[in-house]
């Protein structure tokens, strides 16, 4: 499969990231590199073949609804990159 | 400008209704959640998406969805699992929300709409689907960033999408009025819609009557009301088939519903459509629903509307408006089964919870869980007046208040008090039609002759020489005994 300008800056667009003109194209030689090595993976017939999504047999892993208290509020934000005494901080996502 | 024939065209209306459901605690992890909380507070690793945390499930929602389906006529999914949907806004953490795309847990239901004028059209259901608020951005409370409270972030969420099988802004609202009321009395969600709690989006587009291919779908947002929804809906209507009588195109789009204004506005174009690159969410193992745990939640499904509806009825005779306003929510049906555990007279216990409670509480702004008198009381209202004790206007206009004021005493006592209660002893009766008709001996022979209407006007004597006091049924009765005995 080729990787196109097209592509990358379609996955740019979606991860919300910005790429140079170089990076782009290093990007379309990596990623078709990547894509070419797991591409291998076609030649194996897989039509009747139900898709595994889980590692283990578990089914149910179920919790009582019960409440549990675990960090106050001043932990919760205490990472955060821009906060005030209440709110994680972000910059203005939406035009007026 | 020339006359629009809006008759030509027929709407086609699907909804998404978002309902946030009432556990105890959210749906893959154990932080509470209260609407109106201090902001970022109902929050914990799990919920603000930290990283190498893992989502546990809470067992609560599957039932609460499993009840909501079988409501709606739907079928159970044996076999599910969850969804990763992917996108990017500051309010989702995790960066992805956890949903159900290829599995939801109901599927193939109805529900039945009834019209006023006695009509019924089915709607049907795609699918329920289970899934993850989101938290909460606020864009105008400070003028450099948007502010972001977690509380809401992974509350559980029942969506529940309907077929495209609505036709007009009425049929919407009833559509949804029959959702709410099916979410509440199975009591997994509060339906308010103000507060967020219950959401409606709505799908719609416009074809000519009789042609097969739908039109270009827009999707209309943000209408936080039952009204708002008929109105926004109509809007759009109208909208579209001027846009097509103009020879304009439709662009598939979404739109916001701005209710000062009572139009819809543009939010952005699907240009492409939106790319949320599905993928089954890893950490959540697959959910197996056996036979056995959903007769366990059939087991602990209430009574529904159209049962008690149909028991208001056919096993109580009420009429069909009756029976309409008393299941119309959950407290009042419940509130009217227990007046009529302690009288026999069923119609008058719908009238007086109809009118008289009713009246009182919209004067006061009250919900029936507030009011002051319980179903037994107003049982004994109704046994007062049908015991002829009391008249019916005395009870409705000044014992009911009364009553409500002072309900730890009884009844009976109240109407002592005020000096309502009527005279049924005959002895006393009598004392009052003979005195009154000794003072008319003209108007009796005249009554004789053939002036039939004189008797409410002897009636009206007895009533006021008892000062209101008589029982006029049986006064009345005693008093055309007495002068056809004369």
């Amino acid at each position: 499969m080729e990787i196109t300008t097209e592509i990358i800056n379609k996955l740019a667009d979606l991860a919300k990231l910005e790429f140079s003109e170089t990076e782009t194209e290093n990007l379309k030689k990596d990623m078709s590199q990547i894509i070419s090595y797991i591409e291998k993976m076609n030649e194996l017939d897989t039509e009747n073949v139900e898709p595994l999504i889980f590692m283990t047999e578990e089914t149910n892993v179920l919790r009582k609804d019960e409440v549990k208290t675990s960090i106050t509020k001043a932990e919760a934000l205490q990472n955060a990159a821009s906060k005030d005494s209440d709110y994680f901080r972000v910059p203005k996502f939406i035009e007026k | 400008m020339r006359e629009v024939d809006y008759s030509r065209y027929e709407p086609v209306i699907g909804l998404e209704v978002h309902a946030q459901m009432l556990t105890k605690s959210k749906a893959y992890c154990s932080d509470a959640y209260d609407y109106g909380a201090s902001a970022n507070t109902d929050v914990s690793p799990i919920s603000l998406g930290h990283p190498g945390t893992l989502p546990m499930h809470n067992v609560e929602v599957i039932r609460f969805a499993i009840k909501m389906g079988l409501a709606c006529n739907c079928s159970i999914t044996e076999n599910q699992h969850y969804a990763r949907k992917n996108y990017f806004y500051a309010d989702l953490p995790k960066g992805y929300q956890i949903t159900q795309d290829k599995t939801p847990i109901c599927t193939g239901g109805h529900i039945e709409l009834k019209f006023k004028d006695g009509k019924s059209k089915v709607i049907n259901i795609t699918r329920i689907h289970m899934e993850e608020d989101a938290g909460k951005s606020f864009h105008d409370q400070d003028v450099y960033d948007s502010l972001i409270d977690l509380n809401r972030a992974g509350v559980p969420l029942i969506e529940i999408v309907s077929e495209p099988d609505i036709r007009s802004g009425e049929e919407a609202h009833l559509y949804l009025s029959e959702i709410r009321k099916l979410l509440m009395y199975l009591d997994i969600c509060d339906g308010n819609m103000e507060e967020g709690s219950m959401r409606c989006d709505a799908n719609i587009s416009v074809r000519l009557k009789g042609t097969e291919k739908f039109g270009t779908r827009v999707e209309v947002k943000n209408m936080n009301s039952f009204s708002n929804v008929k109105r926004a809906i109509d809007f759009e209507i109208k909208r579209q088939i001027d846009a097509i009588e103009n020879a304009e195109t439709i662009s598939m789009e979404t739109r916001t519903f701005d209710a000062i204004k009572g139009i819809t506005i543009s939010m952005r174009t699907k240009e492409g459509a939106s790319d949320y690159r599905y993928f089954p969410e890893p950490d959540l193992p697959p959910i197996h629903i056996s036979q056995s745990f959903i007769d366990e939640v059939q087991k602990q499904m209430p009574a529904l509307p159209k049962d008690l509806y149909d028991k208001f009825t056919k096993q109580y005779g009420l009429n069909d408006y009756d029976a309409s306003v008393l299941t119309d929510d959950k407290s009042t049906a419940i509130y009217f089964e227990e007046i009529i555990q302690h009288t026999t007279n069923v119609k008058s216990a719908a009238n007086w919870l109809m009118v008289n409670v009713r009246s009182y509480l919209n004067d006061q702004a009250l919900d029936l869980n507030q009011f002051a008198l319980n179903p037994t009381q107003i049982a004994e209202i109704i046994q007062l007046i049908d015991e002829g004790k009391v008249s019916h206007s005395a009870a409705s206009q000044k014992i009911f208040p009364e009553f409500i004021k002072q309900s730890d005493k009884t009844v009976l006592q109240i109407a002592q008090e005020l000096n309502l209660l009527q005279e049924s002893n005959t002895d006393e009766l009598q004392k009052w039609i003979d005195v009154v008709l000794s003072k008319f001996p003209e108007k009796i022979i005249e009554y004789k002759n053939g002036k039939q209407n004189l008797l409410a006007l002897f009636m009206g004597e007895v009533m006021k020489l008892s000062k209101g006091k008589a029982d006029p049924k049986m006064a009345s009765k005693m008093l055309k005994e007495t002068l056809d005995k004369n």
